[in-house]
């Protein structure tokens, strides 16, 4: 038992904390540091600064164009990405869509779609949730009939993340009505400019459009956009859901964050005193910190077994990821609302040109932390809800 | 980066676990509890031919030559079979302070007596008034000739009942709560000026309330006068074990209420059917899996060289394993219903046992706002 990283590992932090220092847009940096999203251009830019140095897709093998690494390093590199802060890479591409196409995708396939996934030339939205399917996903019910070379898709998709982005979209359809529900589902892919793509916002309760309805009107994919089988698109949706093992516990982006709830506890006044004097709510901050640091070992446990595990069956471990990692996401969000006091009060979508603030009535540090408190309740609700986390460990680790 | 035990790490593991899978049923426990000392020779003797005595000390002076991993490992055991022995009292901690602490006469004497079973030490630390506070002692030592006498007393000194030696903090200069001015004595516990009251505790162990009137100590630990960074290190190494200890319990106890779940019927099916209760055994496994990881953590800071560091680190672990242990331990009792309130199942032995390893050296609570004190783990920018 070596619970320490290897000179090499170490190393390997301080060459991308180097190329992050030098490379990273200052102007992006300070955008995330505020707490708001980097924009489309500085989401491409640094995308593509990375795939220039060949970091685009840290988890894909060398043959698809990924660095290679090992598990540590992915984990190293996330990590220092997360803590400058730093855009990581468009996850659609590079952690959903793209391992899909690796795994279940044709050679053509591969060609065609992965170098553009790495430079960000197409960014890639994801279909799969629908009014009537978000957890129950195998629920979904958005047709496609197969019609010569074509599929027709009619149907809504539903909280597409930055579909008003997007230049294609992998989505799950409903292949045959007739099978049980998870056996009459395929993957297809679809580029956003076809006919009959309606995209419409959806504000979410801080005022900003970050998620969509997407909405398709006898759209015509080309039969080759399919990926796998026909019928066969539940194994690619579980290896996708099932394919990001550490990627939600966000150790880094915790840490950032309480790096900066410090800074601006210090500012905030309370009681004739910077907050962070408060006792109890130094001891609020502390709580999360140990949380942290017992999340942070158990991600590296998780790295451990899955390095040397040939049965691609999670750790035990791994459940708590989730649950906690969004928690502890949460917590951060919540205690920086607390720290701005009146001044987290101003509304507005900090993401928004001509945002309440351009007019000056709160100080820099405060604005749009409520808007972020309450845009992070997302984060227990989207990929796999904590209750279905709950659920599939009982089933899975305890045997219920 | 490695999780994987040596083969001698999971040797020593399994050799544990199969004395204790043996030995240390739940009624056999019960049994050692009434017996004599209210634990087992006959397994203490047992505990010496594994080398479990002689853990921490090196190979050239007879020992098992382990190190934190493998003090977790033993510890992790006596947690999974709430074993009632003075190992940590004498291996961790009193085997800490002869490593840290001793002359090097005084090792050659004392650690094969430990290493062999035949030398029981206790640490008499708490005072009345000092709670979780290692500094705030009362109990003097005053210089008599070549030696120091000791006079005051001493509480909640586990298994000072049985002890043969007593390792016994004393104030030797400054007022009650100054950082300096504390030293470590050891003090033979059937010795003249000793009067010792023992009792059981509510996990089943022993403890002793001890008086020193006029007590001659046998040695010196570390330095006379600043004594507090060795209590501090043993301390912090005791922590770690602690953090096994609670881990192993933790997992017995969450093991015994998932098999609980799945075969207690109510309703025309098992209780574990039931989303409420599985999500409930979902939590406990959170819980149980950053203790774990805190555990590592524990063993991995044991050995850090910055006492500042190691402190930090060891109050972030007592706050992650009190938390766990609180709500592993109440909620394997709320799972299991009616029968775990019963003294005769042994679920409700471990929630007491976790309780009290809780406020072991300080709780969740004393170690959070040491820790907020000491600016957390996280430097602002």
């Amino acid at each position: 038992m070596d619970l320490r990283f290897t000179d090499e590992e170490i190393a390997f932090r301080k060459e991308v904390r180097d190329f992050i220092a030098k490379e990273l847009p200052a102007e992006t940096r300070e955008r995330m540091i505020a707490g708001k999203s980097p924009t489309k251009d500085q989401v491409v830019d640094w995308q593509r600064k990375l795939n220039a140095r060949g970091w685009a897709a840290p988890e894909w093998p060398k043959e698809a164009g990924g660095p290679g690494w090992t598990l540590a390093q992915r984990y190293i590199f996330r990590e220092e990405l997360q803590q400058a802060p730093a855009p990581s890479p468009l996850g659609f591409n590079i952690n959903m869509c793209g391992p899909v196409i690796i795994e279940f995708g044709t050679e053509e396939q591969k060609k065609k779609y992965l170098p553009r996934m790495l430079n960000l030339d197409d960014w890639w939205c994801q279909g799969f949730s629908e009014p009537g399917a978000g957890s129950d996903l195998a629920g979904l019910k958005t047709r496609a009939v197969r019609e010569g070379d074509h599929y027709v898709v009619n149907g809504q998709k539903t909280w597409t993340t930055l579909a008003q982005h997007a230049d294609w979209i992998f989505l799950l359809v409903r292949t045959d009505p007739a099978a049980k529900k998870q056996e009459g589902i395929s993957f297809l892919l679809c580029d956003m400019k076809t006919p009959g793509i309606t995209v419409r916002p959806i504000i979410t309760i801080e005022g900003g459009h970050e998620v969509n309805e997407v909405f398709f009107d006898d759209v015509k994919i080309p039969a080759e956009n399919l990926v796998g089988e026909e019928n066969k698109g539940w194994d690619c949706a579980k290896f996708l859901l099932g394919n990001e093992r550490f990627g939600q516990a966000r150790v880094g982006a915790s840490r950032e964050r309480i790096r900066r709830l410090k800074v601006i506890a210090q500012e905030s006044m309370d009681g004739g005193r910077p907050l962070m004097e408060d006792p109890d709510f130094r001891r609020k901050v502390t709580e999360i910190e140990v949380e942290l640091k017992a999340l942070e070992m158990t991600v590296m446990r998780v790295i451990a077994t899955e390095t040397k595990r040939k049965d691609k069956k999670p750790d035990p471990a791994t459940s708590v990821l989730k649950i906690k990692g969004t928690e502890i996401q949460q917590m951060c969000s919540e205690l920086l609302m607390k720290a701005a006091g009146p001044y987290a009060w101003v509304d507005g979508d900090p993401d928004e040109e001509g945002a309440s603030n351009d007019v000056d009535v709160a100080p820099d540090w405060a604005f749009g932390l409520a808007g972020v408190y309450f845009n992070w309740r997302k984060q227990s609700i989207y990929g796999g809800s904590n209750e279905i986390q709950r659920n599939i460990m009982a089933k899975a680790f305890l045997g219920l | 980066m490695d999780f994987d035990l040596t083969e001698e790490q999971r040797l020593l593991q399994d050799s544990v676990a199969r004395l204790l899978g043996d030995k240390y049923g739940f009624e056999q426990r019960k049994a050692y509890m009434k017996a004599g000392d209210g634990w087992s020779r006959e397994i203490w003797s047992q505990f010496a031919e594994l080398g479990l005595l002689g853990l921490p000390f090196g190979e050239d002076e007879g020992g098992f030559g382990g190190g934190p991993v493998e003090t977790l490992i033993v510890a992790e055991q006596i947690g999974r079979y709430i074993t009632l022995e003075p190992w940590m009292s004498t291996v961790v901690i009193g085997g800490g302070f002869l490593r840290h602490g001793a002359s090097q006469e005084l090792r050659n004497e004392l650690v094969p007596q430990v290493a062999s079973g035949e030398m029981l030490l206790a640490f008499a630390q708490v005072e009345r008034q000092s709670r979780y506070d290692l500094f705030d002692v009362a109990t003097t030592a005053k210089r008599d000739g070549d030696g120091w006498v000791i006079n005051g007393r001493k509480g909640y000194v586990v298994h000072g009942d049985s002890a043969d030696r007593l390792i016994v903090t004393a104030r030797v200069a400054g007022s009650q709560r100054d950082q300096k001015g504390i030293g470590v004595f050891l003090v033979d516990a059937k010795g003249p000026g000793v009067e010792r009251r023992g009792y059981r505790t509510v996990d089943g162990q022993r403890a002793a309330e001890v008086e020193f009137s006029n007590a001659r100590a046998l040695a010196v630990l570390g330095n006379p006068e600043d004594g507090l960074p060795l209590v501090d290190q043993v301390v912090d190494e005791c922590i770690a074990a602690l953090a096994g200890e609670a881990v192993g319990a933790m997992q017995a106890v969450h093991d015994m209420t998932i098999d609980y779940m799945k075969t207690r019927q109510q309703f025309g099916r098992p209780i574990g059917s039931f989303q409420a209760l599985q999500h409930r055994a979902a939590d406990m496994l959170v819980a149980l899996e950053q203790a774990r990881s805190m555990s590592y953590f524990a063993a991995m800071s044991a050995a850090e060289r910055n006492p500042e560091e190691r402190r930090k680190a060891m109050a972030a672990v007592k706050v992650q394993i009190g938390r766990s242990a609180r709500f592993v331990g109440q909620q394997s009792v709320q799972l299991h219903g009616g029968i775990a309130m019963t003294i005769e199942y042994a679920a409700g032995h471990y929630f007491k046992r976790l309780t009290v390893n809780d406020a072991m050296f300080g709780d969740a609570d004393h170690y959070v706002r040491y820790l907020s004190e000491s600016g957390g783990l996280v430097a602002a920018a």
